[in-house]
């Protein structure tokens, strides 16, 4: 049934576009979304006793955690844009807190907004006048596509393939127990609770990497995580300076309110980039500098991305090559500064560390390469394609929406198996897991459950 | 030489499950009805396993009593031996099975057809059915004798150019060698009704002398048993039970059925028909199961006043020679005397999804259609489609809206859901895993889902509705006391929740918090609820089951209010999908075959997606507005 849009439940989305910057907005359409939007809401006065169509200064607080503080608007039906109860939420902490608002928001049990939701809304609602149903259907349809191109996307097809084989271990686990419920009498073997909480506990463990995992949501939530490697005084923190005052880069500043440091993301063409380490770096940049290559090597460990830097104009030492040797197989780009110079490191060399394709030359004397820097980039965390800010956030944030429900599923369902609840109850859990991650793949979970039943199981009378 | 041979209501044809309860339910209903059987002594035959009920079926049982049918009342009175199913594993699947007295089941419901006001039972083959434009106006039978009506039940179950099978021998038959319906195939198919053909089977029969039950397992029924019909309380129905008895294939008997493969019409290409994978021959079992080294054979009473014992588990269609020497190799089957072979069946059925949910066909008025024949399986699934059958049947004659179970209603919404909602490509068979909202559609609250329906349209006497209120106001004020009892930590609550390893309370706790917990149930909790009124065995079984999974039946009922939400959104009938912009080609196809009533119904049919979902929506929005411009 999940596959199917609710027609008056709490619809939520980011509603500006996802540019850096400026002010970001979630906003709730549905019944009910004040009353979930002041659950995440500080502010003097609670958002249920204001009146419709006002302001009211708070903070986003969710799980004790202050997200951001924000300018909330409460806007009543009928007269709002669907014609049903609206909140938006404006923050000014750009894309990443904006996106963190509506992951709450979301955990609070509104619903992703289905790609033109709220211009249906309004539509059938009666807000917009006939001639704008096609408009409508037009968008319906062009998300679609968009859909269906997202889908062979190479990450997605991965997500994909890993999701199936969760619903292949779920189904599994329903099959038998059904097998069981509707042939009581047919020696199948009836599974103990120990296994099936060990089934639970690894299908729960799975999805918890998944859903770390999940690459570019991850990459656009937290940013990748950085750090510049090269031996002392090859100009790392030139590069660091380069990268922040690039003029396409632009730095946003995230008050950490659970933290006291002030971290920095650099956003370097829709991808930020947060450099390990980096707390007031720019009054302090020979910090970085003066890394050492043990402390390089330890950062290196955790790092999503590295980035080492060379002089193209000398030759590979000994300290390069040691950095070079841990790095190996590591998502790695090496630039290979003052190409302004003469060449005297041996490409060939370098090649039997690093392959070619990482390899990018960049004089940030003369500001060139940056382009390709970015180009590097992109083919190593998404397949050389250009990130989409919206676009990624959008499939990913549904997707990743699908698998934490599923993930909450298989927690009620270890839940019931811990209790020691009767099957039925645990299949009820099982089944709702697999529709959720249904939607993430598409498949419908109907027959298949029945389907599986008769392949693994010989019954009948 | 055709005649006239008198006016009717109804014609119901076909006396098995589901012409029974067709005709009792017309005929109750005020309908002057004749049910036609190509023989009067097959009514309400069981052709294949002695028993009623089981996971799910027990469900549609249960549902068929409260709506006022027939089928719980006389398995009651017939019963050899019951047992409630699958109780370890949570209310919504205990499941009721009987092993019936298949003669006496026979001769009760026949019986009980004669008695009925209003209906009359007819010996002969109806070879035509007759329309005056696109309505019925009567039936033909092979005789001749026409008897004008204004509505038709069809509920020939195999009988449809039926043909036995077994080895190189092909009878053209219906059932247990009955006479198949020969004519009246060829007469729907002119009027454009399309049909399948489908195929099931049916084990051997073997006289109770001749097998050795010290080999076997005894089955034993229930000591404390539930009735079917909510009419019944135990004490009413209570009665010495008969053994069945368990024993299991082993290498010999598949060798054997492997040797022989060749001989068998099912692989060797002389069956056409879609078998079930719900009730595989043992054949088919063999080869899908390859490395299951034995398959369980119960061997169960045709009744007290026969020595015949049904083989269950062995379905066959192999030569003679081949199901002697398989069945011997069995324990306690050695030396086994065969008194009637295992065959298959074919027989033509028809794509469900040419009905509406009423069970009406959609292009031929008061023409219904019930049963094996609308491609199901089994007794309990062809007398719930026989009961709404007949129900709309008579319904349609009163000019009254047809009752339509929703899938939140009962199994028996989820059935015909199904059926004419996807089609079956093979014999379908209800389960408890069809019902997504099975928690809510429990064998232990079908009164309370149904009998109000069944009530108001006159099958549930105004005695038994009032009844069934006062057990509601009863469960209520139970419940309602329950949770706002507080149970102090004495010592007396200390030792009862200490007997059953329970966790021991600091404070007072309400009683229903106590119920809740999964060790502990409303029973075992009397000793420390001195203040508790005598209450009924049902009763007690409501107020337990509602505390005890309250959080779970709250969250079913949600998703419940989701559901109905786009099935209360109704799409008219006859619409154009073909001209509905924005829709896929495919699923403009398939809902312009299927004619769904609702969105939700639109939802369920295969090729429909959610963004044409959206697009009928907005469509929907769309016609109203323009309806509304205009006036």
């Amino acid at each position: 049934m999940n596959r199917f849009n609710h027609l008056d439940d709490i619809i939520a989305a980011i509603s500006t576009p996802l540019g850096i910057g400026g002010i970001g907005i979630v906003r709730l359409s549905g019944r009910g979304c004040i009353e979930l939007a002041n659950q995440l809401f500080q502010g003097k006065k609670s958002l249920l006793e204001k009146k419709s169509h006002t302001l009211s200064y708070g903070k986003i607080v969710s799980h004790g955690e202050v997200i951001d503080e924000a300018l909330v608007s409460v806007m009543k039906a009928p007269q709002t844009y669907t014609k049903e109860d609206i909140v938006e939420i404006n923050c000014h902490g750009g894309a990443l807190v904006t996106r963190r608002i509506l992951e709450a928001v979301l955990n609070q049990g509104a619903r992703l907004a289905e790609p033109g939701e709220f211009t249906k809304r309004a539509f059938l609602n009666g807000r917009m006048d006939l001639t704008q149903a096609e408009a409508v259907i037009d968008i319906i349809h062009s998300q679609t596509d968009l859909s269906r191109q997202a889908a062979v996307n190479q990450l997605e097809g991965r997500l994909k393939r890993e999701v199936r084989s969760l619903r292949d271990d779920i189904l599994n686990m329903i099959a038998k127990i059904e097998a069981v419920i509707d042939y009581p009498e047919h020696d199948v073997e009836e599974e103990t609770y120990g296994n099936m909480e060990q089934g639970t506990l690894k299908i729960l463990e799975h999805m918890e990497k998944l859903l770390e995992n999940a690459d570019r949501g991850k990459i656009i939530r937290d940013g990748l995580e950085t750090v510049i490697v090269g031996k002392p005084n090859v100009g790392k923190s030139s590069l660091l300076n380069w990268l922040l005052e690039e003029e396409r880069a632009i730095v946003t500043d995230i008050p950490g309110t659970t933290r006291d440091t002030v971290e920095e993301y650099i956003n370097i063409d829709g991808i930020p980039v947060k450099i390990v380490d980096t707390a007031g770096i720019r009054e302090t940049g020979d910090l970085v500098e003066k890394m050492g290559v043990e402390k390089s090597k330890a950062y290196a460990e955790k790092a999503d991305l590295i980035l080492m830097m060379l002089d193209s104009s000398r030759p590979l030492e000994t300290e390069d090559k040691e950095i070079l040797s841990f790095i190996q197989g590591k998502k790695t780009l090496v630039l290979l500064n003052k190409t302004d110079l003469e060449r005297k490191l041996s490409m060939e060399e370098l090649e039997q560390y690093i392959p070619r394709e990482q390899l990018i030359s960049v004089s940030i004397i003369k500001n060139q390469g940056f382009e390709e820097l970015i180009h590097g980039l992109k083919e190593l965390f998404f397949s050389g394609e250009s990130v989409k800010a919206e676009d990624a956030l959008f499939g990913n944030t549904r997707h990743k929406n699908a698998l934490f429900q599923g993930k909450e599923a298989m927690e009620r369902c270890l839940e019931t198996i811990r209790t020691r609840m009767p099957e039925d109850f645990i299949s009820m859990d099982l089944q709702d897991a697999n529709r959720f991650l249904g939607e993430i793949t598409g498949d419908v979970a109907d027959e298949e459950i029945i389907d599986r039943i008769f392949t693994k199981f010989c019954l009948g009378k | 030489m055709k005649y006239e041979a008198g006016t009717i209501d109804i014609a119901v044809i076909g006396g098995g499950h589901a012409g029974c309860e067709a005709a009792l339910a017309s005929a109750r209903m005020g309908m002057k009805t004749i049910l036609f059987a190509i023989s009067l002594d097959s009514i309400a035959m069981m052709p294949c396993n002695p028993s009623i009920g089981g996971s799910s079926k027990g469900h549609l049982v249960r549902e068929i009593d409260a709506l006022g049918g027939e089928m719980g009342k006389v398995i009651d009175k017939t019963y050899i031996q019951t047992k409630m199913l699958n109780t370890g594993k949570g209310p919504a699947v205990y499941s009721l099975r009987a092993q019936a007295d298949k003669i006496k089941y026979q001769a009760k419901m026949k019986h009980t057809l004669e008695k009925t006001p209003n209906l009359r039972v007819y010996q002969g083959e109806i070879a035509e059915i007759l329309m005056e434009d696109d309505r019925v106006s009567g039936v033909v039978t092979a005789a001749g004798a026409i008897f004008r009506c204004k509505a038709v039940v069809l509920c020939m179950g195999t009988y449809m150019q039926g043909r036995c099978l077994h080895g190189d021998v092909i009878i053209p038959s219906g059932p247990n060698n009955l006479m198949p319906a020969t004519q009246l195939s060829q007469n729907l198919k002119d009027m454009g009704i399309r049909l399948y053909r489908f195929k099931t089977g049916t084990p051997a029969r073997m006289l109770r002398g001749s097998l050795d039950f010290d080999k076997m397992q005894p089955q034993y029924g229930d000591e404390n048993i539930t009735p079917f019909s909510f009419d019944n309380v135990a004490e009413d129905i209570k009665r010495e039970q008969a053994l069945c008895w368990l024993t299991y294939t082993n290498e010999n008997t598949h060798q054997i059925i492997r040797d022989n493969l060749h001989r068998s019409p099912l692989f060797g290409g002389v069956i056409e028909g879609t078998g079930p994978r719900y009730c595989p021959s043992i054949e088919d079992k063999v080869v899908r199961f390859a490395d299951k080294e034995r398959h369980q054979i119960f061997i169960e009473p045709e009744g007290e006043t026969t020595e015949e014992m049904y083989i269950q588990g062995m379905s066959s269609s192999l030569p003679e020679d081949v199901q002697i020497a398989m069945y011997r190799t069995i324990p306690g089957l050695e030396r086994c005397e065969i008194t009637r072979f295992a065959y298959a069946i074919e027989y033509d059925c028809i794509d469900a999804t040419q009905l509406k949910l009423s069970l009406e066909f959609k292009d031929y008025k008061g023409l219904f259609s019930a049963g094996q024949f609308n491609g199901s399986s089994g007794y309990e699934e062809a007398a719930a489609q026989g009961l709404i059958g007949g129900i709309n049947a008579a319904r349609y004659i009163q000019e009254k809206e047809p009752v339509i179970l929703q899938r939140s209603d009962g199994y028996i919404g989820v059935l015909i859901d199904d059926l004419i909602s996807k089609g079956s490509k093979e014999p379908y068979r209800m389960m408890t895993s069809r019902a997504e909202f099975r928690l809510l559609l429990r064998q232990d609250n079908a009164d309370q889902r149904l009998m109000p329906i069944g009530h108001e349209i006159g099958l549930v006497s105004n005695e038994r509705y009032l009844a069934l209120q006062e057990k509601e106001r009863l469960v209520a004020l139970e419940i309602e006391r329950v949770k706002s009892l507080t149970i102090a930590p004495h010592a007396k609550t200390l030792e009862i929740l200490e007997q059953y390893e329970s966790t021991p309370i600091k404070s007072g706790v309400k009683l229903s918090d106590l119920i809740k917990r999964p060790e502990l149930d409303y029973e075992k909790l009397a000793p420390i609820d001195e203040a508790r009124p005598q209450l009924p065995a049902d009763v007690r079984e409501q107020v337990n089951i509602q505390i005890k999974y309250e959080g779970y039946i709250g969250q079913q009922l949600k998703q419940v209010d989701q559901f109905k939400k786009l099935e209360n959104r109704k799409l008219p009938e006859n619409m154009d999908y073909q001209s509905i912009q924005g829709l896929r080609i495919e699923a403009k196809q398939k809902l312009d075959a299927i004619q769904p009533t609702s969105l939700g119904h639109a939802s369920r049919i295969t090729g429909v997606s959610p963004a044409d979902i959206s697009v009928l929506l907005i469509y929907l929005e769309q016609q109203k507005r323009s309806s509304r411009d205009e006036r």
